[in-house]
């Protein structure tokens, strides 16, 4: 009985509580309320006004007068037009300012030697192909960028080989299948640069009995530079290149759960073992995704951006370089940096996507 | 008491171990955990050893034999790292830039999703594509005329540099978020925005209380992942916004500011990797608390791509 006599005074007691915020965000919505009334309507009135009392423009019984005899009639699928623009109106808007217009600017730039100074702004001058020229001749870039090619060109199989193995793993039935997402997910959240950038420092990122293995010394040891480095690296970062496994991950899992269960069981029906069912039903059925994934793996390495790396040196070249100085070349150097490799990111995609879902044209 | 049959032992144990299909038994079972424990200890390793090492003191870092516990948790290590990363108002600091930058993209990727997957229009095709393609274009190629844009517009060095193509829908992955919510207006039925048009609803109080209302599941997936990516991203933040302003940013410079604090030579300060490691966990954990909240909502994220087709 005293409990619920209690009940009553609790529930009071937070009514009184709140009664004063509550009250004073009902003051504030109709503060806001009246304001939108007073201050913005009108606006929104006047502009409704210009628009239908003027010359050039009007809107009157279903069509668009333009100058008084220019006649619009306003179809149904001229107002769908109208209004989609209408909506994707901020993107274009963006689309233009930051990315289309900086694209071609940074590849005018990489033609230029060009650097910012607080009166003029950007000095430019023409210089053809020399910025690409001396990257290439680079003896810090160049090596960079073989690392780099070899690192995507190696590491792109493992991860997808990887994560299908986990995806087809997890897609069994199995306790507890949430957990297992959740666990292989979990990198995508916390891989931050400079989280992953002290990892590696203090060499978590490798598997303690790979790094002192025979064949860890053997490559490094005996195979020529080019090939020795970007191997080293992989094994050095064997489990952050996994990392990037979060995401195609999903994409696997959800190729499987659409696969027809029907299919299997017809196929075990006709004696199918455990083993062409994988080559045969599930690799097929999720190969599609395996091109998706490798756009979104390539794009996530390069944008990873490791101290002395190449992006780093090219934000360095942007932000020190000025005319006088003998190492730091400037915006269009950097410019060209980035887009040979915006270039080289883009040919190692398609040659990858090609090659994973080249077969399905036999079909 | 029933009579124990030898003869069935063997077949009982047969099927125990390889089941009815060989995919239902024990050994099937038990090797798809063990694989499952060892990967996901593999790829967790660098996680579990940040969490383990955070806690070391000095000692137990030297002590070869000392590997996965700790002789003694020390929470000093936490103490300076919060010390050094200027806690707690540095993550008041960064939720708040978080919050608006990523609520920016939620709503701008909500509006444009909309205009994409309701309207037809003319170049829609080309548009979309394009729309798609910006996502592998990296923002290192842009970065060079951006810079210029932003000093021109003389909002260098604020938050407007990351507000702005936000707004626009330019931000960071910004084309998958776009994709999520073209994808879920595509199976709201058509239908309903008609009914709603014939009763002399306009356009935008479709979108207002027809769309939106629906959307509130997208809405959170997007929100969350944008929340992660901007807090997660560093380079371009550090260039165009500066002045440490996330947790990660003033992450970079720990060494410097965990110096400035504790000046080398005091004894029992010196800067070790367990602090250094602390002062990671540190940067992870409002991510990890947000994940470990709305986990569902990650995982259920890339069916609402839609790229499985269908």
């Amino acid at each position: 009985m005293k409990k619920k006599q209690k009940k009553p005074t609790r529930r009071l007691d937070l009514k009184t509580k709140f009664a004063q915020p509550l009250a004073r965000f009902a003051a504030w919505r109709e503060k806001v309320r009246l304001g939108y009334w007073k201050h913005v309507a009108p606006f929104f009135g006047k502009i409704k006004h210009a628009l239908n009392h003027n010359f050039i423009l009007r809107v009157e019984h279903q069509q668009i007068k333009l100058f008084g005899f220019i006649k619009i009639a306003l179809t149904r699928k001229r107002l769908n037009a109208i209004y989609g623009f209408m909506f994707i109106f901020i993107w274009l808007v963006g689309l233009v300012i930051f990315t289309l217009y900086p694209m071609f600017y940074s590849l005018y730039l990489s033609f230029n030697e060009a650097y910012y100074n607080l009166e003029q702004g950007v000095v430019t001058s023409f210089v053809g192909f020399t910025n690409y020229i001396n990257i290439i001749r680079s003896s810090t870039l160049l090596p960079l960028f073989a690392t780099y090619i070899g690192k995507i060109l190696i590491s792109v199989p493992l991860i997808i080989v990887f994560s299908i193995i986990i995806a087809v793993l997890v897609n069994n039935p199995i306790k507890m299948k949430g957990v297992w997402r959740t666990v292989f997910f979990l990198p995508v959240i916390i891989s931050t640069g400079p989280v992953l950038t002290e990892l590696m420092a203090q060499d978590a990122t490798s598997l303690p009995s790979l790094q002192s293995s025979a064949v860890f010394n053997y490559i490094v040891n005996n195979l020529s530079p080019w090939i020795a480095n970007p191997l080293a690296s992989i094994l050095n970062s064997m489990l952050m290149i996994l990392w990037y496994a979060g995401i195609p991950i999903l994409i696997f899992l959800a190729g499987l759960q659409k696969v027809d269960p029907a299919l299997y069981e017809a196929a075990a029906m006709d004696g199918a073992s455990a083993w062409d069912r994988f080559w045969k039903i599930t690799l097929p059925s999720i190969k599609p995704l395996i091109s998706v994934s490798v756009v979104y793996i390539v794009v996530s390495m390069s944008l990873f951006v490791e101290s002395g790396g190449i992006l780093d040196l090219a934000r360095t070249h942007m932000l020190v370089g000025a005319p006088d100085s003998a190492f730091w070349h400037g915006y269009g150097y950097a410019a060209a940096i980035a887009w040979i490799y915006f270039i080289l990111m883009v040919i190692m995609m398609a040659i990858y996507a090609r090659i994973f879902s080249g077969k399905r044209k036999d079909r | 008491m029933k009579k124990f049959d030898k003869k069935l032992l063997i077949p009982r144990l047969k099927r125990f171990f390889f089941g009815m299909k060989f995919s239902d038994g024990f050994i099937y079972k038990f090797t798809i955990y063990i694989l499952l424990i060892s990967f996901s200890y593999i790829y967790l390793y660098p996680i579990l050893y940040m969490f383990v090492n955070s806690f070391k003191t000095v000692d137990d870092l030297i002590n070869p034999g000392v590997k996965w516990i700790p002789t003694s948790l020390d929470f000093e290590n936490y103490a300076r790292a919060f010390q050094a990363l200027g806690f707690p108002g540095s993550i008041f600091e960064t939720t708040w830039y978080v919050l608006k930058v990523s609520v920016a993209a939620t709503v701008s990727a909500a509006v444009i999703g909309y205009g994409f997957a309701r309207f037809n229009f003319p170049l829609k095709k080309l548009l979309f594509g394009v729309m798609l393609a910006t996502f592998i274009l990296p923002s290192q190629v842009t970065m060079v005329a951006n810079m210029l844009i932003f000093r021109n517009l003389n909002i260098m060095s604020t938050q407007w540099t990351m507000l702005l193509p936000a707004i626009s829908g330019q931000g960071i992955n910004a084309a998958i978020f776009i994709l999520i919510f073209y994808q879920f207006y595509k199976t709201i039925p058509a239908i309903l925005m008609e009914s709603a048009e014939i009763d002399g609803a306009s356009q935008f109080k479709i979108f207002r209380s027809i769309a939106l209302p629906l959307a509130i599941p997208s809405f959170i997936i997007v929100f969350l992942f944008s929340f992660v990516w901007y807090w997660n991203e560093s380079f371009i933040t550090a260039l165009y916004v500066g002045g440490q302003i996330t947790l990660p940013l003033k992450l970079q410079v720990f060494r410097a500011s965990y110096e400035a604090l504790f000046p080398p030579g005091t004894p029992g300060a010196e800067l070790n990797e367990a602090i250094m490691l602390a002062g990671n966990m540190v940067t992870i954990f409002p991510l990890m608390l947000l994940y470990f909240f709305a986990q569902r909502n990650f995982t259920q994220s890339i069916d609402r791509t839609g790229i499985t087709g269908e």
